[in-house]
């Protein structure tokens, strides 16, 4: 389970988090949704450490992680639970496909024999639906959707126990967007996997979300089971949903 | 009133960046001792910053090595000194001009490499999937690139210190007249072995500074191509910079009577 309490965070005057409250229980998977620049992003940077909270605290399981140094052996460990798909895949330019899908296994405490970690690289590759070619091509030969399942291949090729998706449909046309979602809800559900996703596209909300939060003001101001999301009641959520001009989401920002 | 308070901030700005950067060169050179090491990174980087830097070290030497000889022989003739051109190209070539062109020319070219790529790779978030995979950017990134420059800087600059004797040789042979074997027993006997080391020592300084500046920069680089462009504009003004001043140092704790 993971669960954060009355997180803040600011950039200097730009205030972005003002007290997020929010968990996620464990299998489950939570779709957070909110307008760009909502801190979103920072919202799950937080819970991997990427970006320091200024106040509140993050557990994983019941153990706080809030302060967890780099390079640490907890540390280490705890972010060997998870698996990330960043927004632009976030893949290494200077490695082949492989070895990018495989760089957990490449090296650390996870590390396996360089044959043993290809193969597992071009079996996660076939799982998200590429062909042993592509694993040893550079990621600037990959079109944009070929990118995001080399990043989901890597997210899931040590089978971690937490995958968040940041934006995993952005920059992709209608029918890469339904295949990718396809993919991160039938991977979730095969592995068991707690998952965390953000994004503003509502049809992915509706394909991967058991539950959905709504970000607005740096405060989570509703959260439910997608099943409900439509019956809200909820200013912001109706507004999103609709994709309205009109409500208490400003459109200037 | 306005003024002393621009002075402050200045000041103040330029101590708490050399504060920033002595924090990232100590925690970079800390990572020497604390497992675990990526050896094939350093041998890219080694392969990068080296080899393939061999021939801009080159025609760099080459070419001013056949200028210094030029200008000392014109030079000398004020007073009839033309025949010290050999000693003086060798000790110019090996005490400063090897070591600092040949650092400038690292700047140019690897420094700028360095902050390029880590800055891409910043602002693609490439630097946060490599800590979510565990791997610490210091270890994977700085310090392969910061101990490969350190170690084949001496090798450079010693290549290039040759190429740039040679080159006031040829020009001495075949422009000024001078008789090969005579030019090139005065440059032997001329040279002492504390040049040498003074110029391998300061190779292996310039090549530290050269790419601790591009990782510096790089990582902390705004967002977007502006941002990229900056740090790699930054990083190798800091770097040529820092080699400057970095040879007065050292030359002056060589060489100081």
């Amino acid at each position: 389970m993971i669960e954060l309490v009355d997180v803040h965070k600011a950039f200097g005057a730009n205030t972005v988090l003002t007290g997020v409250n929010l968990t996620l229980r464990k299998g489950r998977s939570m779709v957070i949704i909110g307008g760009s620049g909502t801190g979103k992003s920072v919202l799950l940077k937080c819970v991997l450490g990427l970006v320091q909270p200024d106040k509140g605290a993050i557990s994983v399981d019941g153990t706080d992680v809030t302060n967890l140094r780099q390079g640490t052996p907890e540390r280490d460990a705890f972010l060997a639970r998870f698996g990330m798909l960043f927004q632009g895949s976030a893949l290494f330019d200077s490695l082949p496909v492989w070895q990018n899908v495989a760089f957990r296994l490449l090296r650390g405490s996870l590390k396996k024999p360089r044959t043993e970690a290809h193969e597992i690289a071009v079996e996660k590759l076939r799982r998200v639906g590429l062909s042993p070619d592509v694993a040893e091509l550079f990621p600037a030969e990959l079109s944009g959707g070929m990118q995001k399942r080399v990043g989901l291949a890597r997210a899931i090729a040590t089978e971690p126990e937490i995958i968040f998706f940041d934006e995993p449909t952005t920059g992709l046309d209608p029918i890469m967007a339904g295949v990718i979602n396809d993919l991160i809800r039938g991977i979730a559900n095969e592995m068991g996997s707690t998952a965390m996703t953000i994004t503003h596209d509502m049809s992915s909300v509706r394909a991967i979300a058991d539950e959905v939060a709504m970000l607005h003001d740096g405060m989570i101001q509703w959260t439910g089971p997608a099943s409900e999301m439509d019956s809200s009641g909820d200013p912001c959520v109706a507004q999103f949903i609709a994709g309205s001009a009109e409500g208490p989401i400003e459109t200037v920002r | 009133m306005n003024v002393l308070a621009i002075i402050g901030r200045a000041v103040l700005a330029m101590l708490a960046a050399i504060g920033r950067v002595t924090l990232f060169a100590v925690d970079t050179v800390s990572h020497l001792g604390r497992p675990p090491y990526y050896p094939r990174e350093f041998a890219q980087a080694l392969v990068q910053i080296g080899y393939f830097s061999l021939p801009v070290v080159g025609l760099t030497t080459i070419f001013t090595g056949g200028a210094l000889a030029l200008q000392i022989y014109a030079g000398g003739a004020r007073f009839s000194a033309e025949a010290v051109v050999p000693q003086i190209v060798a000790i110019g070539m090996v005490r400063e001009l090897g070591p600092v062109l040949v650092g400038l020319m690292i700047a140019a070219r690897v420094t700028s490499s360095i902050a390029a790529e880590i800055a891409t790779m910043k602002v693609t978030e490439q630097i946060d999937a490599l800590i979510t995979l565990s791997t610490n950017p210091a270890k994977y990134l700085t310090l392969p690139r910061v101990l490969a420059a350190t170690v084949v800087m001496p090798f450079l600059v010693g290549v290039g210190d040759i190429i740039g004797i040679m080159g006031g040789y040829l020009v001495g042979v075949e422009r000024l007249g001078f008789n090969a074997g005579t030019y090139l027993r005065n440059t032997i006997d001329f040279l002492e072995p504390l040049d040498v080391v003074s110029s391998l020592t300061k190779a292996a300084v310039f090549g530290f500074l050269a790419a601790l500046m591009g990782c510096y920069f790089g990582m902390r680089s705004d967002r977007g191509a502006q941002g990229v462009g900056r740090a790699t504009k930054s990083a190798v003004v800091a770097a040529s910079v820092l080699i400057l001043a970095a040879n007065f140092v050292l030359t002056e704790l060589f060489f100081s009577a």
